[in-house]
């Protein structure tokens, strides 16, 4: 029963990890309706950038809002340079654009920084555990990026519900051609909102950076998964961002634990390893498609 | 002087003329030996094809351009960990190139792809990492060389060292792909206690979380893992800041704790015992010889990889000179490098009977490099001569 609580800790705290992403594509995509590829890619930079300030002795603090900056500066080049260009043309010649920049800012790394991994280590006043569970030490820091999610979440609920840019952003989503005919200027709130998502981005690479390997092309794992989060939960919809990432945090991390179990009660062993394992990196997949199949625009739909 | 003298030493001049330009010809005609390398460059597994890369143009140019007296011509190209654009690659180097040999792969469903249709059809292939044990066994074949390993034997020497060492419940995890089931089978081959758990993950998978939650509550002696790369990383710093580093020691091959992946992790990495057929610590000349070269000329720490690059090239080198240069003398090419004829920096090294090394397996551990950063030290011996599990099976 604990082991289940702290694997529920685990899908949550994966789902917040997802939720950073999301909720900058999602606006991204359902208000600029840019399919942007490159997602994964500002993550990266956010975490490389985070990884090198850090190494060169900034501070946790310090290294963290430099990759955010230098995540949500890349983005807003990105979108002058070259998302301008595309937002006329159709999502196959988006998705072609945005691969190729995975391509450029893959390479890019590498050159800039070696084609080795780079270091980061967890701050010290976070690399302990904490035991709220009894007998089940929780990482501080997975606590406090599950911390950041939700801080982070209701800061952004409350800019998009409650401000008056919010109002130009979900009126954006529901009609851009009418909110450009009422005088916002739309080219502006274009560029803010793409850089806006890329410091989302960046945010989620420095804090994924402590825990996992900083490298070329550890963004593109994650992006695949954050177009599952935002399709389930309705393209444009930050409720949905937030459903859809706590419903595939906790699906993954569940049935990653659960059904490997569950099938050695048919199977021998062996045999329930393997395609245990195989099922439950399909689950997340065969969630997204019962989902569409009975509300095909998602769960919260954001679009008339 | 006569004329007829006048003639005759014209005659001469000629004669020496033409003999000199038939020596120009004949050093024209020794045409440079085009070697075509295909590994992985890209990707976050990039750093692995670059390394071996490294070390094999640093033997050509301890040889100051040359392998066993012979011009080289190294073609190199990133398969981007793509059997089917590796497949396209080597099609390639064979028709339009011509290539005289070939090498590199380090992934084992690339070799897999490519390989067994390319020595069938005449190409000598030399392995610098992926030792599929398909290729070792039934499969095994003459044009086919392997200068790394077959792919258990790393994995091998750890259930045979946590075997040693009186570990009685272990718990594997590996990711769900070809490699990791033979890297459990082979750490099973030498590791008779309790088997708590064998957890197999998705390949690239970046939390590992859950996997270690469920690894605290089985309450294991010890833990093997294979995650070669960034999954290595993620896994190595998952595990310290859940607390484990301390309670349960972790084990794995020397691909879970390669120089740049230990550095990448850091602090948490220390204290882990991994195998591997090398160390930089190695007390031998060549080896020596070879870390010196490579730190001056690269600036960075070889890993195994880079090691494996460097024999395979040394070992080529080796088989050029014996046949003097000239690759059209494909029988006296393969027993050449049968012989293995090289001063390879593991020591130890011979061919055994499917052309796989029979060679020595070293247990190290990470510790604090003084000079900064993160290093392996040599810690002791597991394997003499060790021969791979499918020899038995090669008809060779």
């Amino acid at each position: 029963m604990l082991l289940f609580l702290e694997q529920l800790l685990n899908g949550l705290q994966f789902g917040v990890t997802l939720l950073l992403m999301a909720s900058g594509l999602t606006l991204i995509f359902g208000i600029m309706n840019l399919i942007n590829l490159a997602h994964g890619s500002l993550f990266m930079v956010g975490a490389y950038v985070g990884a090198t300030a850090i190494a060169h002795g900034s501070g946790f603090f310090l290294g963290l809002l430099a990759g955010i900056a230098a995540a949500a500066l890349t983005g807003m080049a990105m979108e002058l340079l070259i998302m301008r260009r595309l937002y006329r043309r159709d999502h196959l010649d988006q998705v072609l654009a945005t691969f190729g920049l995975i391509l450029f800012f893959n390479e890019m790394v590498s050159i800039i920084w070696g084609r080795q991994p780079v270091a980061m280590n967890t701050p010290d006043f976070l690399s302990g555990t904490v035991e709220f569970i009894p007998g089940a030490p929780y990482p501080a820091f997975r606590l406090a990026v599950i911390v950041t999610g939700i801080v982070v979440t209701g800061l952004l609920y409350f800019l998009v519900m409650k401000t008056r840019i919010g109002m130009w952003i979900r009126a954006g989503a529901s009609n851009r051609e009418m909110i450009g005919a009422l005088g916002v200027n739309i080219s502006l709130l274009y560029t803010v909102l793409f850089g806006f998502g890329a410091a989302l981005a960046g945010l989620a690479g420095v804090m994924a950076a402590p825990f996992s390997a900083v490298q070329s092309g550890m963004g593109e794992n994650i992006l695949i998964l954050t177009f599952v989060v935002i399709v389930i939960g309705g393209i444009g919809s930050i409720r949905g961002a937030v459903a859809g990432a706590l419903l595939i945090g906790l699906t993954d991390t569940l049935g990653r634990v659960y059904i490997p179990d569950l099938m050695r009660l048919w199977l021998p062993p062996s045999v329930a390893d393997g395609t245990g394992a195989s099922l439950a990196s399909m689950l997340i997949y065969i969630l997204m498609a019962v989902v569409l199949a009975f509300r095909p625009r998602g769960l919260f739909q954001t679009h008339g | 002087m006569s004329l007829k003298g006048k003639k005759a030493a014209l005659l001469g001049a000629a004669a020496v003329m033409m003999g000199s330009s038939i020596a120009t010809f004949a050093a024209q005609a020794a045409e440079p030996v085009k070697i075509g390398m295909i590994t992985t460059l890209s990707t976050g597994a990039g750093y692995l094809g670059d390394d071996m890369r490294k070390g094999f143009e640093l033997a050509i140019a301890e040889q100051d351009g040359k392998l066993g007296g012979s011009d080289i011509n190294l073609i190199v190209e990133d398969d981007g960990l793509k059997p089917e654009s590796a497949r396209q690659i080597a099609t390639r180097m064979i028709e339009s190139e011509h290539v005289d040999l070939m090498t590199g792969i380090i992934f084992s469903n690339v070799a897999m792809a490519v390989v067994p249709k390319v020595v069938r059809d005449g190409m000598i292939y030399i392995s610098t990492n992926a030792g599929p044990s398909l290729l070792a066994g039934a499969k095994c074949d003459p044009n086919y060389f392997n200068a790394a390993y077959q792919n258990d034997n790393i994995h091998e020497a750890m259930g045979q060292y946590v075997q040693d060492q009186g570990f009685k419940k272990v718990y594997l995890l590996a990711p769900n792909y070809p490699a990791g089931k033979d890297a459990l089978a082979g750490f099973k081959r030498y590791y008779k206690g309790d088997i708590v758990d064998e957890v197999y993950t998705k390949l690239g998978q970046t939390d590992y979380a859950a996997e270690i939650a469920s690894l605290r509550a089985a309450k294991p002696d010890a833990v093997f893992f294979f995650y070669p790369g960034g999954m290595g990383i993620n896994f190595i710093k998952q595990y310290a800041q859940a607390g484990l580093k301390d309670d349960i020691p972790l084990f794995g091959p020397a691909f879970s704790a390669d120089e740049h992946l230990v550095d990448a992790v850091g602090e948490a990495a220390v204290g882990m015992k991994n195998t591997s057929h090398w160390s930089h610590d190695m007390n031998n000349d060549a080896s020596k010889k070879f870390v010196a070269d490579y730190v001056a000329k690269y600036g960075a720490k070889p890993s195994l990889y880079s090691v494996q690059g460097y024999d395979a090239a040394n070992l080529i080198g080796s088989a050029i000179a014996a046949v003097g240069g000239d690759m059209s003398k494909k029988d006296d090419f393969r027993a050449a490098l049968k012989k293995a004829d090289f001063t390879s920096v593991r020591g130890n090294f011979k061919f055994g009977n499917n052309n796989h090394p029979i060679q020595d397996f070293y247990v190290r551990e990470v510790v604090a490099d003084p000079d900064g950063g993160f290093t392996n030290k040599l810690v002791g011996k597991v394997f003499s001569n060790h021969v791979d599990a499918y020899a038995s099976e090669c008809k060779m």
